[in-house]
């Protein structure tokens, strides 16, 4: 049997996208082989990045594909949208840093549930979270 | 999907069956909050087993409607919550501080009927 992995974009507009992200998610997680207890990681992981977007930018989207790096295999998530982006992102990143809408664990959690993890930011242009999670 | 709420032996209970809206999470604080009084329920269970992720929104919910709950007189316990579900909400550092816990309906009926008889006991 060969199984197909196939990518998928879920647009984020409403609360609601979320658990189609994080489900979309949890389908691709298990597709290339992670165990119940990290594919649950990967979809809160993407609940938490999800909901950034719904908070904070109101619109946008998270892309979730399977990814390699010629050794390993795994799942990569990109959230983007065009909001107004983060001023300071070393303080984001702090860990309890929180503002009114985020609860305390925000993006500093978010990273560690994955092991990659990157931010990219422009105030007034919107911000990129990439995030990668490998099959050990 | 909104949750039904059960009345047994006195208390309320809640089986979650599907992923929970911000919606669902709300009208489930305020129904909780209007049975209380209208059953006089010194407890009620939220019944997570069904539930393959809590994130942080979520929890803050369940941790509002205990807090909504415990200003009614009635105590909360959040049961059922699926290992994988636990670890994951540890790596990312939430909790469920003062709320009550329990491994599954059974044993938070039994904690909440303790709860309630030292409750009964105090006042006699």
């Amino acid at each position: 049997m060969v199984t197909v992995f196939v990518e998928s974009t879920v647009p984020i507009e409403r609360e609601a996208d979320i658990v189609t992200a994080r489900q979309k998610g949890r389908e691709l997680a298990a597709a290339v082989g992670f165990s119940g207890t990290e594919q649950t990681v990967i979809a809160l992981a993407i609940s938490e990045i999800a909901r950034n977007i719904v908070s904070y930018a109101r619109r946008g989207k998270v892309f979730i594909s399977p990814t390699n790096d010629g050794r390993r295999r795994g799942v990569l998530v990109i959230a983007e949208d065009e909001g107004p982006g983060i001023p300071d992102i070393e303080l984001a990143m702090r860990d309890g840093y929180s503002t009114a809408r985020s609860f305390g664990v925000g993006l500093p959690g978010t990273k560690r549930l994955m092991d990659e993890f990157q931010l990219e930011s422009a105030v007034g242009r919107g911000t990129t979270v990439r995030m990668t999670k490998w099959l050990r | 999907m909104s949750v039904p709420i059960l009345k047994l032996a006195g208390v309320l209970v809640a089986s979650v069956q599907a992923a929970l809206s911000d919606q669902d999470l709300m009208r489930l604080r305020d129904e909780f909050a209007s049975q209380i009084g209208r059953y006089r329920s010194a407890g009620i269970v939220i019944d997570l087993t069904a539930l393959d992720v809590l994130d942080s929104y979520a929890t803050r919910m369940l941790q509002s409607i205990a807090n909504a709950a415990k200003l009614r007189g009635a105590n909360t316990m959040v049961v059922g919550i699926q290992p994988e579900v636990a670890f994951a909400m540890v790596q990312l550092g939430l909790s469920l501080e003062g709320v009550g816990t329990a491994l599954d309906l059974e044993d938070g009926l039994a904690e909440l009927g303790s709860l309630t008889q030292q409750r009964g006991h105090r006042v006699r």
